[in-house]
């Protein structure tokens, strides 16, 4: 059994909190092109680069495009890669998202959470992760400081997991944890570096008929990102569909791992529950608001109501099953988004959400909550609401408003 | 060995085992391919090469086929040079820390013209503005070919493509071609040169020179493209002579910024009065077939015109006196 060590209290913003996990993580390149809310990170790092506390290549790219191509060659390379971005720059990448994904890259990228343009507007939501989900990337969502921290440490380890061999984005939400001071336990550096370890290959036939680890390495060349036609592209796509499964279990493993090192869990890696083992109205989150919702539940409940929280830590792959059985006995839930689908009938976390609720025996009644676009702040009294409607909706038995819109100008 | 004590004779070449090997998926005639397999004969130990979306990439990386027998990486059509930073980057930390066991490994980042004068040129020029080692080659078949001949930033002044086509009142492509190869030069780079497949021996010196060179370097070579051309497949490399020949093409480097013409242009130089005229080079290629009919007349001149000033101004570059024939 593996002890729980000793750890270093920082104070340090969710941007710094990111820097340094990579910083302890022995990354071999960093390619990044600053924006806010992520700059810090760039910053903070350029720095580690110049007073040579690290050993990294860091290429200061001329746009976001650049930043993930080259992190894509690097991965390919055999390097350990990593960026960063928000917003518009995660928004430029699209295109290279889906290569990253299609070539097994396991890139690991820290996103600041921010909303898209137009209007431009600088502050936290989902609306850039949210529009990447089909991109091929796992995602997962910090809620605090701390979270971001042990997220990118761990992301290393499950991407680079040759059952998963996927690129992987730890979302931060921009300002409320990017830019806001926190206490965040730190690992000692040989302590990180032995968790994420060198990178390892999966070996696969070469062209030339022998077996060599997978990456461009002249002593066994090997031909990466071709085209595939009708014949093979689809097969290629399962795969990619096959290894997002085996994340699932990856990411447990991981999180497990990591909790006999570190002392901290996030519930079984995939979603954290709070107060749901009796709990009959409950509402599902990503990211900052999951810390706020845990002191609503907790007033809540000192008033008699049973209401609970599930924490969706892990949105690709969506854990079907263990948000099924968090919810298996639940009556009423309000799943949130931080994110419009505009025409689509809700946020996509609702989407998901009632969705994989279809299948359960006993289906509660779903709403959906859009919230807090454009970094609009949404306070406890707020979010309570969510809890006396869900209470009303058990009372009436019916919804009669499904997607509904939290402080919003009337 | 360097470049100046390189000996590459016919016999070497032949010798040399292809790295781009036969089998790809390329038309009859096509100067690409040509070209590919030259530079690859060039090359002076491990490499790497990616390559931007194109026809190149597209006739050499079928899967589950390949036509490389170096490590080679494709991500998209505007990443030549991206990509090529990144394997640099990894290439170098990797060393330093021991994670790879050759002493060198040599990167060149393959690109059309779409994917250099058009889509790649901002991740082109910030590649060569960081300094990264690599050597970027721009194969200029003069449109997109990959697509279905549309016209580039590198297509020339009157050529007809798909998206430029010869109209009624318009003769197809109004634009000039861009001048990439001064573009680059203008970055202040090491090592910029052109080159021309039927000057074989001159292109693979410069390939050679180019991956010696410590830095970025850039090769821009001519390369003919009949299916997009409209010409006979058995005539590429005629065209390809016949280009620098009527100083369409011409051939020359520049090292450290100075800029220096090579022998096959630099006999044109000389010998003014064996400067061709543009419309031997022209005629015979369908693109330009309109120039060649009365109302195409003032076109033609037009292109001699701007053929000529080009080539005065790059005499002056290169410090050679403009002598008339
Ligand atoms: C972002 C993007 N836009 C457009 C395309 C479509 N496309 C693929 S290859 C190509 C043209 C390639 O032209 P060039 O670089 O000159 O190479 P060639 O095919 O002529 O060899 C285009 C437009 C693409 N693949 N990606
Ligand atoms: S279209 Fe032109 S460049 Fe493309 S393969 Fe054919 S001849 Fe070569
Ligand atoms: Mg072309």
């Amino acid at each position: 059994m593996q002890k729980v060590v000793k750890q270093e209290m920082m104070a340090l913003a969710g941007d710094q909190a990111v820097a340094y996990a990579v910083k302890q993580s022995d990354v071999d390149v960093v390619a990044a092109y600053p924006i806010t809310p992520q700059t810090i990170i760039v910053e903070k790092f350029s720095e580690y680069v110049a007073d040579g506390e690290v050993e990294t290549e860091f290429v200061c790219v001329e746009s976001e495009h650049s930043a993930m191509a080259a992190s894509i060659s690097a991965s390919a390379t055999g390097a350990r890669a990593f960026t960063a971005t928000a917003s518009a720059g995660l928004a430029l990448m699209h295109e290279m998202l889906f290569v990253a994904s299609g070539c097994r890259a396991p890139v690991v990228m820290a996103v600041a959470n921010r909303a898209l343009s137009a209007p431009l507007n600088i502050h936290g939501d989902h609306s850039d992760s949210m529009a990447q989900r089909d991109s091929g990337w796992i995602q997962m969502y910090a809620e605090n400081a701390q979270e971001a921290y042990d997220s990118i440490i761990q992301a290393f380890q499950i991407a680079e997991n040759l059952d998963v061999l996927l690129p992987v984005m730890v979302g931060l939400d921009g300002f409320t944890l990017s830019h806001t001071l926190e206490n965040v336990e730190a690992l000692p550096d040989e302590v990180v570096k032995e968790f994420v370890g060198v990178r390892k290959f999966p070996n696969v036939l070469t062209h030339a008929g022998k077996t060599a680890p997978f990456k461009l390495d002249p002593a066994n060349p090997m031909t990466m990102g071709p085209i595939a036609l009708q014949n093979y592209y689809f097969e290629f796509k399962r795969q990619q569909e096959e290894a997002m499964t085996n994340a699932l279990n990856v990411i447990q493993q991981v999180n497990s791992d990591y909790a006999k090192i570190s002392g901290r869990s996030y519930g079984n890696g995939l979603v954290e529950g709070y107060c749901l083992e009796d709990a009959e109205v409950a509402a599902i989150c990503l990211g900052s608001t999951a810390g706020t919702m845990k002191t609503v539940v907790d007033d809540l409940r000192q008033d008699g109501v049973k209401a609970g929280l599930l924490k969706l830590r892990t949105f690709r792959p969506l854990p079907v099953e263990a948000i099924r059985s968090a919810l298996e006995n639940v009556k009423a839930v309000a799943v949130m988004d931080k994110c419009m689908s505009f025409g689509g009938n809700g946020g996509p976390v609702f989407h998901e959400v009632r969705h994989l609720l279809y299948d359960v025996a006993s289906r509660p009644y779903v709403v959906n909550y859009i919230y807090g676009l454009g970094g609009r702040d949404t306070s406890p009294s707020e979010l309570r609401s969510i809890y006396e409607n869900l209470q009303s909706i058990l009372q009436a038995g019916r919804v009669e408003t499904p997607i509904q819109y939290l402080g919003l100008r009337d | 060995m360097t470049s100046q004590e390189w000996k590459f004779t016919t016999k070497d070449i032949a010798e040399k085992p292809d790295l781009f090997l036969s089998g790809h998926r390329a038309c009859a005639g096509c100067g690409p391919a040509t070209v590919f397999r030259l530079i690859m004969k060039a090359t002076r130990g491990p490499t790497i090469v990616t390559e931007a979306t194109g026809c190149m990439e597209v006739v050499s990386s079928i899967y589950p086929y390949t036509s490389w027998a170096v490590p080679w990486l494709h991500t998209a059509f505007e990443t030549a040079a991206s990509n090529a930073s990144g394997i640099e980057a990894a290439l170098k930390i990797m060393k330093k820390k021991g994670r790879i066991s050759q002493e060198h490994v040599d990167v060149i980042a393959f690109a059309g013209d779409g994917g250099t004068y058009d889509i790649g040129i901002q991740a082109l020029s910030g590649a060569v503005e960081r300094g990264h080692d690599f050597l970027f080659v721009l194969y200029d078949n003069e449109a997109y070919m990959n697509t279905g001949i549309q016209r580039s930033g590198g297509t020339p002044h009157g050529a007809a493509t798909t998206t430029s086509p010869a109209g009624k009142v318009i003769p197809g492509k109004l634009e000039y071609k861009k001048p990439i190869a001064d573009i680059m030069v203008a970055h202040e780079m090491p090592y910029v040169a052109t080159a021309s497949p039927y000057y074989w021996k001159d292109l693979i010196t410069k390939v050679r020179k180019g991956l010696e060179v410590e830095g970025p370097a850039f090769l821009h070579v001519f390369a003919p493209c009949p299916r997009g051309w409209r010409s006979n497949p058995a005539k590429s490399i005629e065209y390809a002579k016949l280009a620098v020949e009527t100083c369409v093409f011409p051939v020359w480097e520049s090292v450290n910024g100075q800029c220096q013409l090579s022998t096959p242009s630099k006999l044109v130089a000389l010998a003014p009065q064996k400067k061709k005229p543009v419309a031997d080079y022209l005629q015979g290629q369908g693109r330009f077939r309109h120039m060649f009919k009365p109302q195409g007349k003032k076109l033609l001149e037009d292109v001699q015109r701007i053929t000529d000033e080009r080539w005065e101004r790059l005499l002056k570059k290169c410090g050679e006196t403009p002598k008339t024939a």
